[in-house]
């Protein structure tokens, strides 16, 4: 794992947004928390439809059933769930604050695990498709998955589920919200930047260039898949749980599977940044948040179509994204050498003669 | 829910209603899939906006009901307003996504989507709406099977649409035109065939029929701004089961899919209506990825 001067340059922008960003702007705490998850959704979908090639519209899954496992623990470790869900979060349930913290973090351990084990039994179900049937396929396993949730009265069923109230102040809790979210996106970040550098890494893009190549040179794609699936449903789940706990409520349709709105945002965000590039889902994620903030203060109302404009653009005019396209024009700040042809053909003429 | 099933089984005319129902819905998602198969053969897009383009078409139907016309009426002026929409939707977006890989497609057509639920939504309102057609209900049986002539009426339009569609294709020379282009685009161009116009006209024929299938669910069933995504759901669900340039498949998956899904709602119980739809969605890729192994392949 090396970085180059440009990439120690933006880590230490990131870095300085992250430690210094809450304390000089403690009115947007909540959104530059969801900054970072923004990028972690960015980055854990490129993993999969950028590094591997498979294009998933339904990541949002494991983002969702994270969130449930979450509340489940944080709320079935001291009492019934069924009755909880049942009361509709009225005053029945009062945590401690020792139950509350032990519930969220083993709620959060839960949450990853699970959803990277639930990630491996899918993908045994879904990897066997390819190109836009993988992703029509996953975008019908987000979908049904919430509207299974919202039948389901066990976990509050379309009502949704109130989660605990965070003991301690409004500020404590956005901080300490804040504090999880970015060390969750910092060591996605650590560990993408770690995996793409090994083996497993080259792997990954072997399968996005030619799987069917890559299986008869003896990789076995099916476990790289796989495998590429859970570690992006691990960061998934961690970020659906902290999510819940953030808007501190439940739901199926509009919380923990937006589908239609997080589960294309996380598409869209590497698309504009560009996507198979390390630092692409990353930028696309930070403007993508900035442009979004501005429409939903500017264009109230319209923001949702400013938001299909601007996705049906970058799709039709700038597919590359920001990153490749900076790669295409200027590939040696990438430290990529490109052999000038028309020095290549002077030697061949010399050698030749 | 066992409830429910024994209640079927000591009612058998509980069936009847259901069978028919799912046959009168299955008529619609029939057109809107054969427009997703039309569109998806001749310039292997995939259109993610099919049932956006339904839900517009629905709105026709229930806005001339709100100035005082019969929904009815709507037919034509949405079948020829969905066509324009369709032609231009084609230039500004979809003929610079055809020759990309597929994906570009489906998400340039999921921005498309977005953009027109939220444009109804903005100029209509979130609300469910239904068109009044004002026909009057037939009850058969004593009143333990009931027909809505309105459903009769959508049907029987259906049936006449697709032999229109169906004669359209195999008689005239733009259809066959479409036909040759689907086969060979390279090999139609040659043969003077101008594709890029062929496109276009698919395309906009597609939005057309799924306008015609929206006036008639606007009037059987509901519309609503967002309704838009279970309809694109089922139109793949269909071609999917069904297979590319299949017509009498599409039509038979698509009857099934409007009983099953009745019959799931049914059963099931009316929310887990739309899980029934996705489901079968699963269920036939998972299917498809089980034969096509047995090949050693992967659906592609």
């Amino acid at each position: 794992m090396t970085f180059t001067k440009q990439e120690k340059i933006a880590c230490v922008f990131l870095l300085i947004l992250g430690v210094f960003g809450p304390i000089l702007f403690p009115g947007y705490t909540f959104q530059i928390a969801v900054l970072w998850i923004m990028i972690l959704f960015a980055q854990t979908w490129d993993l999969l439809g950028g590094q591997m090639g498979y294009n998933s519209l339904g990541n949002i899954f494991f983002f969702g059933v994270g969130m449930y496992i979450c509340a489940i623990t944080q709320i079935g470790l001291f009492y019934d769930v069924g009755i909880y869900t049942a009361a509709h979060g009225a005053d029945t349930a009062q945590f401690s604050s020792d139950q509350y913290y032990i519930g969220i973090f083993s709620g959060l351990f839960f949450a990853a695990i699970g959803s990277a084990i639930l990630s491996v039994f899918l993908g045994w179900a879904v990897f066997g498709l390819r190109g836009p049937y993988f992703a029509i396929g996953t975008l019908g396993v987000a979908l049904s998955a919430g509207e299974l949730f919202g039948a389901w009265e066990w976990v509050g069923g379309g009502g949704g589920i109130a989660l605990p109230v965070f003991p301690g102040s409004g500020d404590a809790k956005s901080i300490f919200f804040y504090i999880l979210c970015f060390l969750s996106a910092t060591m996605t970040f650590l560990f993408l930047k770690w995996l793409y550098s090994t083996r497993f890494g080259l792997a990954l893009n072997a399968i996005r260039d030619d799987e069917d190549k890559a299986e008869s040179m003896g990789l076995h794609t099916l476990r790289y898949k796989t495998i590429a699936w859970a570690i992006s449903a691990f960061f998934l789940g961690i970020t659906g749980g902290l999510f819940g706990n953030m808007t501190g409520f439940i739901e199926p349709l509009e919380v923990a599977f937006p589908t239609i709105t997080f589960g294309i945002l996380m598409v869209a965000m590497c698309l504009l940044g560009g996507k198979g590039t390390f630092w692409g889902p990353i930028l696309g994620a930070v403007l993508f948040h900035f442009i979004k903030e501005a429409t939903w203060i500017y264009f109230l109302g319209w923001q949702w179509i400013a938001l299909g404009v601007i996705i049906i653009l970058n799709i039709i005019f700038f597919q590359q994204g920001i990153m490749g396209y900076l790669q295409e024009k200027f590939p040696h700040w990438f430290g990529i050498e490109v052999e000038d042809k028309s020095l290549k053909q002077t030697n061949k003429v010399e050698n030749s003669q | 829910m066992s409830d429910n099933f024994s209640l079927l089984v000591i009612a058998p005319l509980l069936n009847v209603q259901l069978l028919l129902d799912g046959l009168f819905i299955g008529a619609i998602f029939a057109l809107a899939a054969y427009g997703l198969a039309l569109v998806w053969g001749v310039m292997n897009v995939k259109n993610l906006a099919q049932g956006e383009f339904v839900i517009m078409g629905g709105y026709f139907a229930w806005y001339a009901g709100e100035q005082g016309f019969h929904p009815i009426f709507a037919l034509p002026i949405a079948f020829v307003a969905m066509f324009a929409f369709g032609w231009i939707v084609y230039k500004v977006i979809i003929s610079r996504v055809v020759d990309k890989d597929m994906f570009t497609s489906l998400l340039a057509t999921f921005g498309l989507a977005i953009v027109i639920q939220q444009g109804i939504n903005l100029i209509f309102g979130p609300e469910v709406q239904i068109a009044e057609s004002g026909f009057e209900t037939g009850e058969f049986f004593e009143g333990s099977v009931t027909i809505a002539y309105i459903k009769l009426i959508s049907f029987l339009i259906c049936c006449l649409l697709a032999f229109t569609v169906v004669f359209f294709m195999k008689k005239t020379r733009i259809g066959q035109a479409i036909r040759a282009t689907s086969q060979d685009a390279r090999a139609a161009k040659l043969m003077g065939i101008n594709t890029e116009k062929v496109y276009a006209f698919t395309f906009a024929l597609n939005s057309a029929i799924c306008g015609v299938a929206g006036v008639m669910i606007s009037m059987i069933w509901v519309i609503q701004p967002f309704y838009g995504v279970p309809h694109s759901i089922r139109s793949f669900v269909v071609v999917v089961a069904a297979g590319l340039g299949n017509l009498p498949g599409v039509i038979v998956a698509a009857l099934g899919l409007g009983i099953a899904e009745q019959y799931g709602g049914f059963i099931l119980g009316a929310e887990l209506q739309q899980a029934t739809v996705v489901g079968l969605l699963l269920a036939v890729l998972v299917w498809r990825q089980i034969q096509s192994k047995r090949n050693r392949q992967a659906v592609k």
